[in-house]
């Protein structure tokens, strides 16, 4: 399949690409392009211009910082997927970048590209609202941060202005205490989640002290299951706790998506299992 | 030396692929070339009021734009399987008065690269009065139902019925039990990994027509666009079928795009290249499959089968593909007797038409869908009965002793050992152990099942007269010629055509050890009609059982001519020279030592300087193999499932195959063949469905929707054969390349089944989707 | 628009003005006429055609999907396609391995399957049969069952450890 034609900008530097971003409105960004060249090969995305910030020196990458790593908007999935501080320090998202599309798609996909395009069945977005992530936008005024829980603002929409570019996510870091889990039910053709749950889980004293599980695939955005996080925190994590909890993560699915696959029940249903089995594991995670 | 049959050889057709150098037709570039493309309908049923193509001519870069009314001179796409009675609607190469599935084709565009042809499409305006639609294909046939052909008035193109109606009524009279099922055999679209694709040129100075393309049949192709569609002479249209990048029945048709890209590149003056998007191809391939059918079976109380009676309606799609007809009828009825003596087998179908893609073969064609519905009838007759799936099929096979044997249904199978086969797959599935541990594993409340599906398969079509009476076109026989070179070198030629299936190897096989000669010394031709004057093609798992029947009657006769020669130049009578087949040498008996080699006597045919009175110089020889029966493969396949009881997941554990495909010519090939073969079976039990809506959009457009099996769906499968040869053809194969899909459907969904035994489920239709299997578990609890 | 981009191809330097939206698997196939690399699909699932690509300044190829990158995008890499993976006229032992565990029948997927394969034993030189599988979950072959190219994945491993 063959896109419609568009003009072409590489910009060297990060204020060359907001200039261009602010100069052409209906241009769309290129990262890693692999959702957005799949749409235009289906025509589904017919952009006029198309601004690649592929190169962009210094969004690429993984640093350290005041317990939190902070993960360039350039990096791709199999980058995050095999890093060794990402792994030891918030392997919940390391886990989710090894379970996006397959190998060849990680190797091209860049975590800013999927959390900008904010595809209802993307895997990210669910762990980074799990994780309580921060991320850093910037645009014509500078830079700013808009925490995860403010950045998915509908069906393929976000925070972010259409003269700004995501320029990077920080993560919390955590380590013994803190166990975080991922699991999807991936589509069997695309891959993509049909529902996934992302779990984080703080244990101490033989109580769970902070519990965050998100929920992916299901609706529009990711949301939060604040009432099964409230069901599991201060209980010890023991199945009991965690079947009574999970079965509460429904409450936060209204409006669920429905396709020839997947009937909205059975996404919320799915949600209620995957979201056990991750708190599940985030808790043995947590005490191991 | 010779004797390579039987040995798995390492293919000769591979260094090309492993190095990127197949010979794809989307890999062919000609000078001047232009690019077609398809304006398709975005409705599954509608009225054209009007096509506005002004827009798109202006583009520039457009060379042409054609409507219907420009492709009026071009033929209708002809029905070649034409049952009694059988109504073929008019199908044009472009529509003219109305669409009747989405991607059906209003107009076409030719341009100087593929990408402004795109533009050029969106540049199309098309004018549309939809209309109601119709998927269903049952609902398809109800009065009130949308009609799509006036030719066709209740949308039945075709009924077939075989069997004696009283003696099955009777049979049900008088049985102990009856056990019924409904079942949908649910649409599949076949998805070879190369996308069909066609280059045509046109010489004006020769007046000759030559198209690439991407058949499993480019004879047959050759045949049905002379004499119906473009108006090329035959012996003026050259029709090519390299590398084909897998078929699965999918390139058996002849396809409007086939008659559109030569037809074009005569209007242009130009070559002319089309190449489907993936997308193009879920909705212009034939997809396969599609049957709703009522089916029940009787049984004695000792679970002895007595009658079988089936109702199906066959999903055609819009309009009538090329053997669409066969495929729902000779090809399905004819095989309900499965393994078994049934005495009273009773089937009738109904071959309706609907706003969905055209349906014709796939992999297996019919008689999957027959086995299946065997398969799983048996199934719930023994768990009604409190019998082992095991001890009923064993109780109701064929015995070995009764062949050739002779079915209600008209075929008369020709050899087989079921027992043997059976004994094979307990063995090599560990039956009893498994059993063992799923009575460990229900202890615990999981849900394992074992699954076994016992098939067979009529392949290898077809003796030319059965296939004449029944409907066919054309006949069924295929050619074979041997080429020796004055150097002793070998040009195999087969009317059969490889997509897949390794004949550059088998076929050498069979030919080196008919002639004594060095595998490496024979090269096969196949898929060039200026080449092969005649052939039929590749598709029934026919290729080895036909063709290589046909290659083994003119290796025959480029003995006999050997021979003659060598008794000449030795100085004996013919009756007293002995061909030696492994050493590639002609003595006279007694006296090996002075024998002359092949190489020797194909130089003295060549050169002719001293051959025996009569005998003309050169060295080749054609022959046409016409079979005298089908080939009867059979299979027993047993697998270990696992349902997850939360999600509805299935997870294959464990799977066991054992085939009857006859004489093996390379294990290698076959067992690949049994590996993908159930790769594709299970893809229908688990995952694939072409799905539409009511209202006729196809649902499964893509691959991020239709759901080609992946490598991590599959444990390492077990494989192994028994060998009965088939007693009718002179190489005893069987036929091999649809047997692991025939099998492997109904083995899938009777594991499942019978995981979900304890539960009370009786039945789910396929694919066995995890929310279907999570929701016939929560009904089974609630109930 | 056009652009110029420089492409190493199978150690070769190529320049050439490209339409901005020419993919990059048409520009290995129509441009430079390297048509091993096939196209299966057109939303990035079948990986028919999958290279090797290394970004500027990347030590080593990663698999990506050619159909999933502009021309434009690879200006300054380095790829390689399959008529790049043999060594000077030596087969890879990763086509050798598909070759004799006949890890293929028709052909199409083969050039995809064996580069996503040489990725996947770069990063896991010792991988299991269920890594193996899952590491070829974005290449989809139609006439093997894929078993046979597990073996020879496991065949090439054992070859190259």
């Amino acid at each position: 399949m063959y896109t419609t034609a568009f003009d072409y900008y590489r910009p060297q530097s990060l204020a060359e690409a907001l200039t261009l971003l602010r100069a052409h409105p209906d241009a769309k960004v290129l990262a890693g392009g692999h959702s957005l060249l799949p749409a235009m090969k289906l025509r589904v995305s017919q952009p006029v211009a198309l601004v690649d910030i592929g190169r962009l020196p210094g969004l690429a990458g993984i640093t350290a910082a005041g317990g939190a790593l902070k993960i360039g908007a350039l990096t791709t999935h199999a980058a995050v997927a095999a890093s060794d501080v990402v792994r030891a320090q918030c392997a919940l998202l390391a886990q989710t970048a090894a379970q996006i599309g397959d190998q060849q798609v990680r190797n091209r996909g860049t975590l800013g590209g999927s959390l900008a395009h904010a595809d209802p069945a993307a895997d990210y977005p669910t762990t980074i609202l799990a994780l309580d992530a921060t991320l850093h936008a910037a645009g014509p005024g500078g830079e700013r941060t808009v925490p995860a829980s403010a950045f998915f603002t509908g069906l393929l929409s976000t925070a972010l202005q259409a003269d700004e570019l995501l320029i990077a996510v920080s993560v919390p870091v955590y380590g013994r205490g803190t166990g975080g889990a991922y699991l999807k039910h991936p589509h069997p053709a695309s891959g993509y989640a049909v529902a996934g749950a992302a779990a984080r889980v703080t244990v101490a004293g033989g109580k769970v002290t902070q519990v965050s599980l998100a929920i992916g695939g299901v609706t529009v955005n990711p949301v939060r299951a604040a009432a099964a996080e409230r069901a599991l925190a201060g209980q010890a994590p023991s199945d009991a706790a965690i079947v009574a909890a999970a079965a509460k993560a429904a409450e936060a699915l209204r409006d669920p998506l429905s396709d020839n696959y997947a009937s909205g029940d059975y996404r919320i249903h799915l949600a209620t299992v995957l979201a056990k089995r991750a708190l599940t594991q985030a808790a043995a995670r947590a005490q191991a | 030396m010779p004797n390579y049959v039987g040995k798995s050889l390492k293919r000769k057709e591979d260094p090309r692929f492993i190095q990127g150098q197949g010979k794809y037709v989307a890999n062919l570039s000609l000078p001047g070339m232009t690019y077609l493309a398809l304006k398709r309908s975005p409705y599954a049923h509608a009225r054209i009021k009007n096509i506005n193509t002004a827009k798109a001519k202006a583009l520039p870069g457009v060379v042409a734009v054609f409507t219907g009314a420009d492709t009026a001179e071009v033929g209708m796409l002809p029905s070649g399987w034409n049952v009694p009675g059988i109504k073929v609607p008019a199908n044009r190469v472009l529509q003219t008065d109305k669409v009747r599935h989405v991607g059906d084709r209003v107009a076409l565009v030719v341009a100087e690269t593929p990408y402004i042809a795109a533009d050029a499409l969106d540049l199309i305006e098309v004018d549309y009065e939809p209309l109601p639609a119709v998927t269903d294909a049952r609902q398809a046939a109800q009065p009130g139902a949308p009609l799509l052909h006036d030719s066709v008035p209740d949308n039945v193109s075709y009924t077939w019925a075989l069997g004696n109606k009283d003696e099955v009524e009777q049979a049900f009279a008088a049985a102990d039990h009856v056990v019924e099922l409904e079942l949908t055999n649910q649409r599949l679209i076949a998805t070879a990994m190369e996308p069909r694709a066609a280059v045509a040129q046109w010489s004006p100075f020769t007046e000759e027509m030559t198209l690439w393309t991407t058949s499993q049949n480019p004879n047959l192709t050759r045949v049905v666009l002379s004499a119906f569609l473009i108006g090329v002479p035959e012996h003026k249209l050259r029709v090519i079928s390299p590398d084909v990048g897998g078929g699965f029945g999918s390139k058996i048709p002849t396809y409007p795009e086939e008659a559109l890209v030569p037809w074009a590149a005569r209007k242009v003056g130009r070559p002319v290249k089309w190449v489907a998007s993936r997308s193009e191809s879920a909705m212009s391939d034939t997809q396969g499959r599609d049957h709703v059918t009522v089916a029940k079976l009787a049984l004695k109380q000792d679970g002895t089968i007595l009658a079988l009676r089936i109702a199906t309606w066959a999903n055609n799609g819009a309009y009538i593909s090329l053997v669409a007809a066969l495929i729902p009828t000779a090809f399905y009825i004819t095989l309900l007797s499965g393994l078994y003596k049934i005495p009273a087998i009773y089937g009738e179908m109904w071959g309706t038409l609907t706003n969905t893609v055209w349906v014709d073969a796939y992999r297996g064609a019919g008689r999957p869908e027959a086995a299946y519905v065997v398969e799983r009838l048996v199934d719930v007759a023994a768990q009604k009965l409190g019998l082992d799936p095991v001890e009923i099929r064993r109780k109701n096979f064929i015995p070995a002793a009764d062949f050739p044997y002779q079915t209600p249904v008209a075929l008369q199978y020709d050899s087989g050992n079921y027992q043997g086969v059976l004994d094979k797959a307990l063995e090599l599935s560990g039956y009893a152990q498994l059993r063992a541990a799923q009575a460990e594993a229900r202890k615990q409340g999981r849900l394992v099942g074992i699954g076994v599906g016992a098939c067979i398969e009529a392949s290898g079509p077809a003796p030319s007269k059965v296939a004449g009476a029944l409907g066919g076109v054309t006949g069924f026989w295929e050619s074979g010629s041997i080429r020796v070179h004055a150097t002793g070198k070998v040009t195999v030629l087969t009317g059969a055509h490889t997509h897949g299936q390794g004949h550059e190897t088998t076929m050498a096989q069979i030919v080196a050890d008919q002639l004594g000669v060095d595998i490496n010394d024979i090269d096969l031709v196949h898929g060039d009609t200026a080449v092969i004057p005649n052939g039929m093609g590749t598709y029934g798992s026919r290729s080895t059982s036909v063709g290589g029947s046909a290659l083994v009657r003119s290796a025959e006769k480029v003995r006999a001519k050997v021979m003659k020669i060598a008794a000449h130049q030795l100085e004996a009578a013919v009756e007293d020279v002995v061909y030696d087949r492994e050493q590639g040498k002609v003595y006279v008996k007694g006296a090996p030592s002075k024998a002359k080699t092949f190489g020797e006597l194909a130089f003295a045919a060549y050169t002719a300087h001293n051959l025996p009175e009569g005998v003309e110089p050169g060295l080749e020889e054609d022959a046409y193999y016409d079979p005298a029966n089908f080939t009867y493969p059979n299979s027993i396949h047993i697998a270990q499932v696992e349902v997850d009881a939360d999600t509805g997941a299935v997870a294959i554990q464990r799977y066991a195959a054992v085939d009857d495909v006859g004489k093996v010519i390379n294990p290698m090939i076959v067992d690949g063949q049994i590996q993908g073969g159930i790769a594709q079976g299970v893809g229908q039990a688990l995952w694939e469905h072409g799905a539409y809506t009511a209202d006729g959009q196809l649902l499964a457009a893509n691959l991020m929707e239709y759901a080609v099996p992946h490598a991590a769906g599959f444990p390492m499968i077990a494989t192994a054969r028994t060998e009965t040869p088939s007693p009718h053809n002179p190489l005893g194969v069987k036929g091999v390349g649809e047997m692991g899909t025939i099998a492997s459907t109904p083995t899938i969904v009777n594991a499942v089944m019978d995981a979900l035994a304890p539960l009370g489920v009786k039945h789910i239709d396929m694919p066995l989707t995890p929310e279907k299997v999570w929701r016939a578990i929560q009904a089974a609890q609630r109930s | 628009m056009k652009l110029a981009v420089k492409i190493t191809v199978n150690g070769v330097e190529r320049a050439h003005e490209v339409e901005p939206r020419q993919l990059l698997v048409h520009y290995l196939r129509d441009t430079l006429g390297l048509t091993g690399t096939n196209v299966g699909c057109d939303t990035s699932q079948c990986g028919s055609c999958t290279i090797l690509f290394a970004a500027p300044g990347a030590e080593r190829g990663e698999a990506v999907k050619a159909c999933t990158l502009l021309a434009a995008q690879a200006d300054g890499a380095a790829i390689t396609t399959i008529e790049g993976l043999a060594q000077n006229g030596q087969l890879h032992p990763l086509q050798t391995a598909f070759w004799e565990q006949h890890g293929l029948q028709c052909g199409f997927c083969t050039p995809g399957m064996i580069l996503t394969a040489a990725d996947l034993l770069q990063r896991n030189p010792h991988p299991s049969e269920a890594e193996i599988r899952h590491g070829l979950e974005g290449n989809l072959c139609r006439c093997t069952g894929y078993q046979n190219i597990v073996k020879a994945v496991q065949a090439a491993a054992a070859q190259l450890a």
